[in-house]
């Protein structure tokens, strides 16, 4: 099975942000954590550039540099101020069982690599090989969001979750309508401000970005 | 195998088992000599270790009263376990005499052969640091020695066959393609040859502290010829997965089969590959921190991970 180069790129480009998504998950500093998030996002919008390039599909264009935009300077920058100001930049979280989290990923990943094949036959596109590992993706950044206590490492979960989702919708239709990508820009964007506001409002009630707090909100 | 001169080939088989064996001091040396540079120490020279090994040559060896016979015979048994591994592997020409020897499964046999021989070594003296070096050094390499063989699968899967000269030819000289799982198994490999090779995050070749020496808790016992050929079957070990690591990930320069006119080449090739492979261990030595001794189990898994990952990627991408 000979393949061109620009879909061995994006395989490796693909298999780059599984591990980025492993990075993450095994990360206990929320600044690094933060600065795995940008690296996805470059990796994201690479990939989507050299797929726009490989089949002719301009709008995949807009979405990259959309990407590059975003996820790569704004939403980083945002999480950067968000954690000075709040005072949590060298904060390291404790971290149930790292090597156990692993574990789980790994059968995730299988999972989610079975579940994908049939899916990967319907698709005609050049990079339908890779709807599995976006499927990954999104399901550990749903563990990561499972296993962490601070807002803020469940926060980049959330928006790791969506660079999978996006991935997976690069790779198997070759992209959405930039009406709907632009939608779902403005929503994560305005997320991260809601969110921004959260935190705040939460360090004020519990004195503590746990949000293992949370529980105790029951009268008694 | 067309125009293969077997002469030819066995004097090459020769001459790669002496070029090992003598290069792998300088490979430490070179080591060595980097971290120092990176340390802005002026360090001591290519050529220490061969000083260190003509020193502990000319001393008197003294062993424990209750020493048994396996306790004299490991130094021997660990550096022809050490040499036989570092000759076979295919680094500068890939249908050499003895290279069907060379199957990767074997390799790791090898390896633990020798680690196995040290343990009951390290043990038999009876005093406790022996035995908690030992017990640390089966720690660590039963975490180890999975991923490893990760690594290997991984790379077999991609040229269908066990036997590391073929799985070189395939990879040096087929058409050049991308391979993400081999990516994943580089990073796998080299954790395992940290790890392996007593290297700063896992065990600290240069301490002699008991909360956390490994390697050097376990040769504690011995002196002079058998503490010499223990340290250059180090040296020969940490040769042989360098130029392992060498062989499965880049392959490229080593001479083709029946091409016996390109091995000055590939030797030079070696040289150089092996000179920015050692600078890129003192580098990744002075940026790392050691780690405490049970962090090491995190460690390794990570390197399993990624070696397993490394696998699934081929599985999904075929690639």
């Amino acid at each position: 099975m000979p393949m061109t180069y620009t879909v061995q790129f994006i395989n490796l480009l693909a298999a780059i942000l599984l591990l980025i998504v492993f990075a993450m998950l095994s990360q206990r500093r929320i600044l690094s954590l933060i600065n795995l998030f940008a690296w996805q996002g470059l990796v994201l919008s690479v990939s989507t550039f050299v797929v726009a390039y490989s089949t002719v599909q301009h709008h995949l264009y807009y979405s990259a540099a959309l990407t590059l935009l975003l996820k790569v300077l704004v939403l980083p920058w945002l999480l950067h101020r968000l954690i000075r100001k709040l005072n949590v930049r060298w904060d390291v979280e404790t971290l149930i069982n790292i090597p156990t989290t692993m574990l789980v990923g790994i059968a995730l990943v299988i999972f989610s690599f079975n579940l994908a094949t049939p899916i990967s036959e319907l698709s005609e596109s050049i990079t339908r090989g890779l709807i599995g590992i976006a499927l990954a993706s999104v399901l550990l950044s749903l563990l990561m969001m499972l296993t962490r206590r601070k807002a803020i490492s469940q926060v980049v979960g959330f928006l790791s979750m969506e660079n999978g989702l996006f991935f997976a919708a690069t790779s198997a239709t070759h992209g959405m309508p930039l009406v709907v990508e632009l939608g779902i820009a403005l929503d994560v964007l305005v997320a991260t401000f809601i969110f921004g506001i959260f935190f705040f409002q939460i360090r004020e009630t519990f004195d503590s970005l746990d949000i293992t707090h949370m529980e105790k909100l029951k009268d008694d | 195998m067309e125009n293969t001169n077997p002469t030819l080939g066995i004097l090459f088989q020769l001459y790669q088992s002496l070029l090992v064996v003598l290069l792998a001091p300088l490979l430490t040396g070179w080591v060595n000599q980097c971290r120092a540079w990176l340390q802005n120490r002026s360090g001591p020279g290519l050529l220490q270790p061969f000083r260190t090994l003509r020193k502990l040559f000319h001393k008197d060896a003294v062993i424990a009263h209750n020493a048994s016979p396996l306790f004299r015979v490991t130094p021997y048994i660990l550096f022809g376990c050490m040499w036989l591994a570092a000759a076979i592997i295919p680094i500068i020409a890939v249908d050499l005499p003895f290279s069907p020897a060379a199957d990767v499964i074997a390799l790791v046999g090898v390896f633990a052969l020798a680690r196995m021989f040290i343990a009951l070594a390290a043990m038999d003296i009876g005093t406790a640091f022996g035995s908690l070096g030992a017990r640390r050094e089966m720690l660590v390499s039963f975490l180890a020695e999975p991923a490893l063989l990760m690594v290997l699968f991984s790379a077999s899967l991609i040229s269908h066959s066990t036997q590391l000269p073929r799985i070189v030819e395939v990879l040096a000289h087929q058409q050049f393609v991308l391979y993400p799982s081999l990516a994943f198994a580089a990073l796998a490999f080299v954790i395992v040859l940290l790890a392996e090779n007593a290297r700063i995050p896992v065990d600290n070749p240069s301490t002699h502290l008991e909360l956390t020496m490994i390697h050097e808790a376990m040769i504690l016992e011995y002196s002079a010829r058998h503490l010499a050929l223990i340290e250059w079957a180090g040296s020969l070990k940490l040769f042989a997965y360098i130029s392992l690591g060498i062989a499965l990930f880049f392959p490229h320069g080593i001479a083709e089969v029946g091409n016996w006119g390109a091995v000055p080449a590939a030797i030079l090739a070696l040289l150089g590959k092996l000179l920015l492979a050692g600078a890129g261990l003192a580098l990744l030595e002075t940026l790392l921190a050691k780690m405490r001794i049970f962090r090491a189990p995190e460690f390794l898994g990570t390197a399993f991970l990624l070696a397993v990952l490394g696998l699934l990627i081929h599985f999904l991408l075929g690639a």
